[in-house]
């Protein structure tokens, strides 16, 4: 038990890894479409530049958390990938058109018009994309997937096409875009731009404020047990203490012009939201049928699972920092 | 998915392969210093970024269409077969960081670590592809598992990893893509220089792509021997499919071309090689190699679109070996004149030029061979295709969605790649348009 639940709770890291990475790439993509006013071109230099490193790295926190899945719990990737069918094949298609057009335009040999266009279809792929993944972590928390004896019955279009999924979708969608504009501050030491990312930050801070209210009153219906996990179990009170203690915080450091901190804050309450859905979920990977120990692969292969990961990320921090130190050095890393 | 994989097979290939030609290029101008490489080395690393980017969505696409479409499969060998996923996703991981570094990172950190770099996405970039290939190879010779009752059980990672097919697929496909791109690449800088005949560019180009693609061309047909031998011992209806052998025969001829008549279970209009096949298959003129008509009806793979895929990627590879050997003798010959170049000769660019699909083609077609081959089966011997596909309605939908996005893509990334060498430089100006890949 104790060994599935750790690769189970890897799984969930890489995913909140790869909200807080991967998910602000996303962010990026939605700031490139409402850029404005007079510094709306350095604004898309400024996403191009931040993005362009390291969103290939970013992105792979996500084929992780797919590989860890249909490795350590088979019977949860084919009932999810089952019910879940058409939000994900559209989810792959944004994702697809999000990585492809930013490639595009930023390798393009000629500088010309059709930079306008891959700009406008990897804007608006940003956009879509984690509406989708909104949509489909949503309709696993809903408890709507039904599996008997390992087919899904309770339909294709059952469980993600209600209000709750929907509500999740735009909640990510405003995450993403709040954690963009909060770190994008911090990518330039330019006061305008930053200004510009600034106020970007607090109105995108308000949202995900109002669409948390909004997804909590539809869970009532909408995920029932995920639910009871948040409001009723030991741990609840002191999640929305902390998550509250950090949202506070990020709209006061915003204010004050305190970056560095509101990076921290902005980072801690996304971390703290979806750690908090895992835990209300648990046992269950896919509510109700499905829990990590009803879909674990045999121990062996857990086993070697963890040591692969384990060394993969011997490997992979080290890397990772190193990316992170050449292409943010200047701006994050170091005082100013 | 077959569609994905036809398209993704090819983006992989590039993605293993330009990295290397990069890292070639590269020190190569950190040893001479002449600029010619740098600006090679640059124009290559953004066709490796264009390349890299479909190649990733591409595979992130297919990561979830093993579930979308194989729910039966997935949920059957997952536990089996999730290991060389896992560490694909590592080596895809590296591959990932260093290439963002490698691209963007030409002014930012030293010459040497920035050679590293690239070597590591080179490196990662071959590793990812063993481990997708070696989890390919379990489907064609699974072991590392017991069945019971219909349920796997006594699974061993490790062991299924080492599969029988591993290392001869493995090796049969890296030497593919470095083949494939390295002609496509070599044929493309070919074309350039017939209307370019003097620029430097295109000759350091060609020299350095032709020597990675003939290299692995030279050394195919032995992974292949390898390959068959492992074939004729593990997969009997496959490489009976594959030669178009109907009858059990006691020395066998090699086929070479032919039609093979499924109904009159015959192979028609080939050019048979007395003995060949129980030679080459079993090192024995006189080895029985068991044909297709001693299979029950419901264990053969389709024969006729086996048997001729798998001609038509042996004459490829045969094509791209015979123009290596070309490119070898040219050389050798220049060397012994003391001649400044060796790639003068209108005939021979003429042949590099015609030989750009041949790589990928053979490419498809080796695929074909294989995934067909094993036909019924998807994991032989073990699961049927039909057994494990998604009980999903409307699967035509998706099919004709990816099949629209891929053309598309495949098409844009065309489209850029002409843009690219339409933009190819004449004269050197380092300082001028190429370096603002850097900035």
């Amino acid at each position: 038990m104790l060994l599935e639940t750790i690769i189970a709770g890897v799984m969930i890291a890489s995913l909140i890894l790869y909200a807080l990475l991967g998910g602000a790439d996303y962010g990026g993509g939605v700031w490139d479409l409402f850029a404005f006013g007079r510094r709306a071109p350095e604004q898309r230099t400024l996403i191009a530049k931040a993005i362009g490193p390291v969103w290939e790295a970013n992105h792979v926190w996500l084929i992780l958390v797919i590989v860890i899945l249909f490795t350590a719990f088979p019977p949860a990737f084919a009932a999810i990938s089952t019910a879940l069918h058409i939000p994900l094949t559209l989810l792959l298609i944004g994702i697809v058109l999000r990585g492809t057009t930013f490639t595009f335009r930023a390798h393009d040999a000629q500088r010309d018009n059709v930079q306008r266009r891959w700009s406008l279809v990897f804007s608006i792929a940003s956009i879509i994309t984690p509406l989708l993944l909104g949509i489909t972590l949503g309709a696993v928390a809903s408890g709507t997937i039904r599996v008997n004896n390992s087919s899904v019955t309770s339909g294709f279009s059952d469980s993600w096409l209600a209000p709750f999924p929907f509500a999740v979708g735009f909640f990510a969608l405003s995450l993403f875009a709040f954690l963009a504009a909060v770190y994008l501050t911090l990518e330039t030491l330019d006061y305008e731009l930053q200004e510009d990312f600034r106020l970007r930050a607090l109105v995108a801070g308000v949202a995900v404020a109002v669409l948390a209210w909004i997804v909590l009153l539809l869970a009532g219906t909408g995920a029932p047990t995920v639910l009871g996990g948040i409001s009723r179990s030991w741990w609840a009170l002191a999640l929305h203490l902390f998550t509250a203690v950090f949202a506070v915080g990020a709209f006061y450091s915003l204010w004050t012009r305190t970056y560095r901190l509101a990076v921290v804050c902005a980072a801690a309450q996304v971390t703290l939201i979806l750690l908090g859905w895992a835990l209300a979920q648990f046992p269950h990977l896919v509510e109700p049928d499905i829990t990590i120990a009803s879909a674990a692969a045999p121990r062996i292969t857990l086993q070697l699972l963890l040591g692969a990961l384990a060394a993969g990320a011997i490997l992979l921090f080290p890397s990772y920092y190193y990316l992170f130190r050449i292409f943010k050095g200047e701006t994050v890393f170091i005082r100013r | 998915m077959a569609m994905s994989l036809g398209f993704h097979i090819i983006f992989a290939a590039i993605g293993i392969a330009m990295p290397l030609l990069m890292i070639i290029a590269e020190w190569k101008w950190l040893r001479t210093k002449e600029e010619v490489y740098l600006t090679l080395a640059k124009r290559w690393a953004k066709g490796t970024a264009i390349f890299f980017a479909v190649g990733a969505v591409s595979g992130t696409v297919l990561s979830f269409e093993l579930g979308l479409l194989w729910p039966g499969f997935m949920g059957y060998a997952g536990a089996i077969i999730g290991m060389p996923f896992s560490l694909e996703g590592f080596a895809f991981f590296t591959e990932a960081i260093f290439l963002g570094i490698y691209l963007y990172g030409w002014n930012r950190v030293p010459p040497r670590a920035h050679l590293f770099a690239g070597t590591l996405v080179a490196v990662s970039g071959a590793l990812s592809g063993i481990f997708v290939v070696i989890a390919n190879a379990w489907m064609n010779t699974p072991t590392g598992f017991r069945v019971v009752d219909g349920r796997p059980v006594d699974i061993d990672p490790v062991a299924a990893m080492m599969n029988p097919a591993a290392f001869a697929q493995t090796l049969h496909m890296t030497l593919a893509a470095y083949a494939a791109t390295g002609f496509v690449v070599a044929g493309i800088h070919a074309f350039m220089l017939r209307r370019d005949p003097s620029n430097r560019f295109h000759k350091s180009a060609l020299a350095i792509a032709l020597t990675v693609g003939g290299v692995a061309a030279i050394l195919q047909p032995l992974s292949g021997d390898i390959l068959a031998k492992m074939v004729a011992q593990k997969l009997p209806a496959k490489l009976a499919a594959l030669e178009g052998q109907f009858a059990t025969e006691k020395g066998a001829p090699l086929r070479i071309g032919g039609i093979p008549d499924e109904s009159a279970g015959v192979t028609r209009y080939a050019i048979e090689i007395p003995y060949g096949l129980s030679i080459l298959a079993y090192d024995d003129p006189n080895a029985t190699v068991k044909g297709l008509n001693d299979f029950p009806a419901n264990q053969r793979p389709p024969v006729a679109i086996v048997h001729m895929s798998f001609q038509i990627m042996v004459a490829c590879g045969m094509a791209m070996m015979g123009i290596a050997a070309w490119a070898a003798w040219e050389y050798w010959r220049a060397r012994r004149k003391k001649s400044e170049t060796w790639i003068g000769s209108k005939w021979f660019l003429r042949a590099l030029i015609l030989a750009v699909p041949l790589g990928f083609i053979a490419i498809e077609t080796g695929w074909v061979v294989t995934e067909v081959g094993r036909q019924p089966w998807i994991i032989y011997g073990v699961m049927r295709t039909a057994e494990a596909v998604t009980p999903v309605r409307g699967l035509v939908v998706s099919f004709i969605t990816f099949t629209l996005l891929y053309v598309s893509l495949a098409a844009i990334t065309v489209w850029l790649l002409l843009r690219q060498v339409a933009a190819s430089p004449q004269a050197f100006d380092p300082d001028g348009k190429e370096a603002q890949l850097a900035a």
